[in-house]
């Protein structure tokens, strides 16, 4: 009797992943398409470490209690840890008889079984019904436990850890500059979006002219936005090149940030004008009988009741900016998209995902944070 | 006292209130009453001015409500309505607190009041004091709204349809504790709603609107004895004007010597009441108690039809 569809589909494709696909690649060097190698090869003599992925298959059969969830939570989180433990000391194994050019990295077996774990962990920690603060912390300590795997060398001779020991010093700086094009992205767009949902709340002729507006730059694709602001700015730079020396050019940071502030404006005006209209009205009406004034109305009533639902669209503002931030890369705005689309033009695999990763985490982060932030809003905003 | 001199209020050519004047005395449990879009909640906000006067003048012991800032006129007068409007971000204690914090009392001040103010309305102030307005029922919700109404102890009470969205028995309860804190307090209610039987309970005075117009003013007993028009002759119900004419009355004013078996009921119950257990117990009589339980007479049916 299946219990939980969603984990049996889970299960199903883990399987697939498992025994189809590589779980790691083998190559003499870099440039070459490495040899797949599978899970249970990979595994060897510690095929013991599977044990949780054995526990989680038997979840989706098991009564739908808090003690099958507890176990599934723990199982996954274990899971996770243990693949990640196995593709290194399996490449650990393999460096040992192979020439220093030689690459172990992560197949697409690896990211399958990967992504349906934490899949399994987020849907467990779901149905269990903690707390947000409870299901971020558990997030946190799983990726704790892979970075100290990290710390302690268990993963050093995985090719995506080689790629980043190679470039310390440029990945920090990737990952430096992608943080400030985002924030330098979402202050604007908070500064301007917030007054502008407001008036667009009070106000039906705003709402009725900027909508529109916001919704039609939504649907122009990003590099296509990134591009076109490159015209219009280097022919302002060249009408006043003072503004080149402010740093302001067709390229580079400034087409990217105002593009940028562009696709983060929608969700926040229109999350700030639906947060203000779903204020109850009655506690409008009493805040005016009481005799608060406007101002009053708006900072103790309106404003508190309407944070949840602005929280909400600041937290997809900033999942889509920090996705957004990496295809800047290619109109020379640097950050982690410089990284990924290198990895891409080398075909370098391992390079990509040095890239993309991290911009994956950052998202994901955010959202969680952003996620914690809305859930305390709602229940004590006072 | 509250004078209305002359009150309009126009809402493009349609007149939502139309020539009102009408006087309520300083202590009086005032309640308006009409049908459906006859004025009486526009009558109500015109007094805190939510609703803003097309014509004539409101004074307020003598004084015109334009003359003062309107955020200042309405800490100075209680409001309670159907929707209650409970902030629901705010603990029970904040929101009872919300005019005496504008006023800038101070904190130990406010919990103390609001200690008083649940007491008063008969919720436990520990109990009820941290939690959010979505825990509470809908007929602790509005004794919250009640409690924050009199927080800063307000002059003047205004009350549109308080208790129109709670169920008959908690209605009955709740119309008994404003019945009780008129009676305390002494603060002016103007008390508006469409249910007859709620206002003949309350009132010491009803005014019938029509088409923001009024109709006739008087007491519970003038408009069941003598109502002006086929109207109000409609609204305070001809099949049950006799048992409304009954509820009007206290039993205290047709007790007789005797005695009767069975359980008595108090002198100041209404003889609706009296009836009422009359028919359910199937006796003709009720032994009449005061207050203290003293022995004051005897009820008999035929009692009831004396004119």
């Amino acid at each position: 009797m299946v219990r939980n569809r969603v984990l049996l589909v889970l299960a199903v494709v883990a399987l697939l992943a498992a025994f189809g696909l590589a779980f790691v690649a083998h190559a003499p060097n870099r440039l070459v398409s490495g040899q797949p190698i599978p899970l249970l090869v990979a595994a060897g003599s510690r095929v013991f470490a599977l044990l949780p992925g054995i526990v989680l298959l038997f979840a989706p059969f098991l009564p739908q209690r808090r003690a099958v969830h507890t176990v599934t939570v723990v199982a996954a989180a274990a899971f996770i840890v243990a693949l990640w433990w196995l593709a290194g000391a399996h490449a650990a194994a393999l460096a040992e008889a192979a020439p220093p050019a030689a690459r172990t990295s992560l197949g697409a077996g690896f990211w399958t079984l990967f992504i349906c774990t934490a899949l399994a962990l987020i849907e467990a920690v779901r149905r269990l019904g903690l707390r947000p603060a409870s299901g971020v912390l558990i997030g946190a300590a799983v990726v704790a436990v892979v970075a100290l795997l990290g710390a302690a060398g268990a993963l050093d001779q995985l090719s995506i850890v080689k790629e980043y020991a190679s470039r310390r010093e440029v990945f920090a700086d990737a990952v430096t500059r992608h943080l400030v094009i985002v924030l330098a992205a979402l202050v604007p767009t908070v500064v301007l979006g917030v007054p502008l949902g407001i008036l667009a709340h009070r106000r039906k002729s705003v709402a009725a002219s900027a909508f529109p507006v916001l919704n039609v730059v939504q649907t122009i694709p990003s590099i296509a936005l990134f591009a076109l602001l490159i015209a219009p700015l280097s022919g302002l730079t060249a009408l006043f090149p003072g503004l080149a020396a402010l740093g302001i050019s067709g390229i580079g940071l400034a087409p990217a940030v105002i593009a940028l502030i562009f696709y983060s404006l929608l969700p926040v005006v229109r999350n700030t004008a639906e947060g203000l209209a779903g204020v109850s009205a009655a506690a409008i009406e009493a805040a005016r009988a009481m005799g608060m004034t406007q101002q009053q109305v708006f900072w103790r009533v309106e404003l508190p009741l309407a944070l949840p639902v602005f929280l909400s669209g600041l937290r997809i503002t900033t999942v889509q900016a920090i996705g957004l931030t990496a295809v800047a890369a290619l109109i020379g705005a640097g950050g982690l998209g410089a990284i990924m689309f290198q990895g891409v033009f080398a075909n370098a695999l391992d390079l990509t995902m040095l890239g993309a990763v991290p911009v994956i985490l950052l998202a994901v982060m955010a959202d969680a944070l952003l996620r914690l932030l809305t859930a305390y809003a709602e229940r004590q905003p006072g | 006292m509250i004078e209305l001199d002359r009150v309009s209020k126009r809402y493009g050519a349609r007149a939502a209130v139309d020539g009102l004047s009408l006087m309520v005395e300083r202590g009086e449990f005032f309640v308006v009453i009409g049908p459906s879009g006859s004025g009486k909640s526009t009558t109500l906000k015109l007094i805190n001015r939510l609703v803003a006067l097309s014509a004539g003048s409101i004074r307020i012991d003598g004084e015109d409500v334009l003359r003062f800032k309107a955020e200042e006129l309405r800490r100075r007068m209680g409001y309670v309505f159907q929707s209650i409007g409970l902030f629901p971000h705010w603990t029970v204690e904040r929101n009872i607190g919300t005019v005496p914090e504008l006023l800038g009392w101070p904190k130990a001040k406010i919990r103390d009041r609001a200690t008083e103010l649940l007491t008063l309305l008969k919720l436990d102030p520990d109990g009820f004091r941290g939690k959010y307005p979505h825990q509470l029922s809908g007929g602790e919700q509005q004794r919250v709204g009640v409690a924050r109404a009199l927080a800063a102890n307000p002059g003047i009470l205004l009350m549109d349809e308080p208790f129109g969205a709670v169920d008959p028995i908690t209605r009955g309860a709740l119309q008994e504790e404003i019945a009780r804190i008129h009676a305390e307090s002494r603060t002016t209610i103007v008390f508006v709603t469409h249910d007859i039987d709620e206002a003949l309970k309350l009132a010491s005075r009803i005014a019938i609107l029509e088409q923001g117009r009024l109709v006739q003013i008087g007491t519970p007993a003038d408009l069941l004895s003598a109502p002006a028009t086929d109207f109000v002759r409609d609204f305070v119900g001809r099949e049950d004007l006799g048992v409304r004419l009954l509820s009007v009355e206290p039993v205290a004013n047709r007790v007789r010597d005797g005695d009767a078996p069975g359980e008595p009921i108090a002198a100041s119950a209404s003889l609706r009441q009296a009836l009422s257990r009359m028919i359910a117990q199937g006796t003709d009589r009720l032994a009449v108690v005061d207050a203290d339980g003293r022995r004051l007479g005897v009820l008999m049916l035929a009692d009831l039809t004396r004119p």
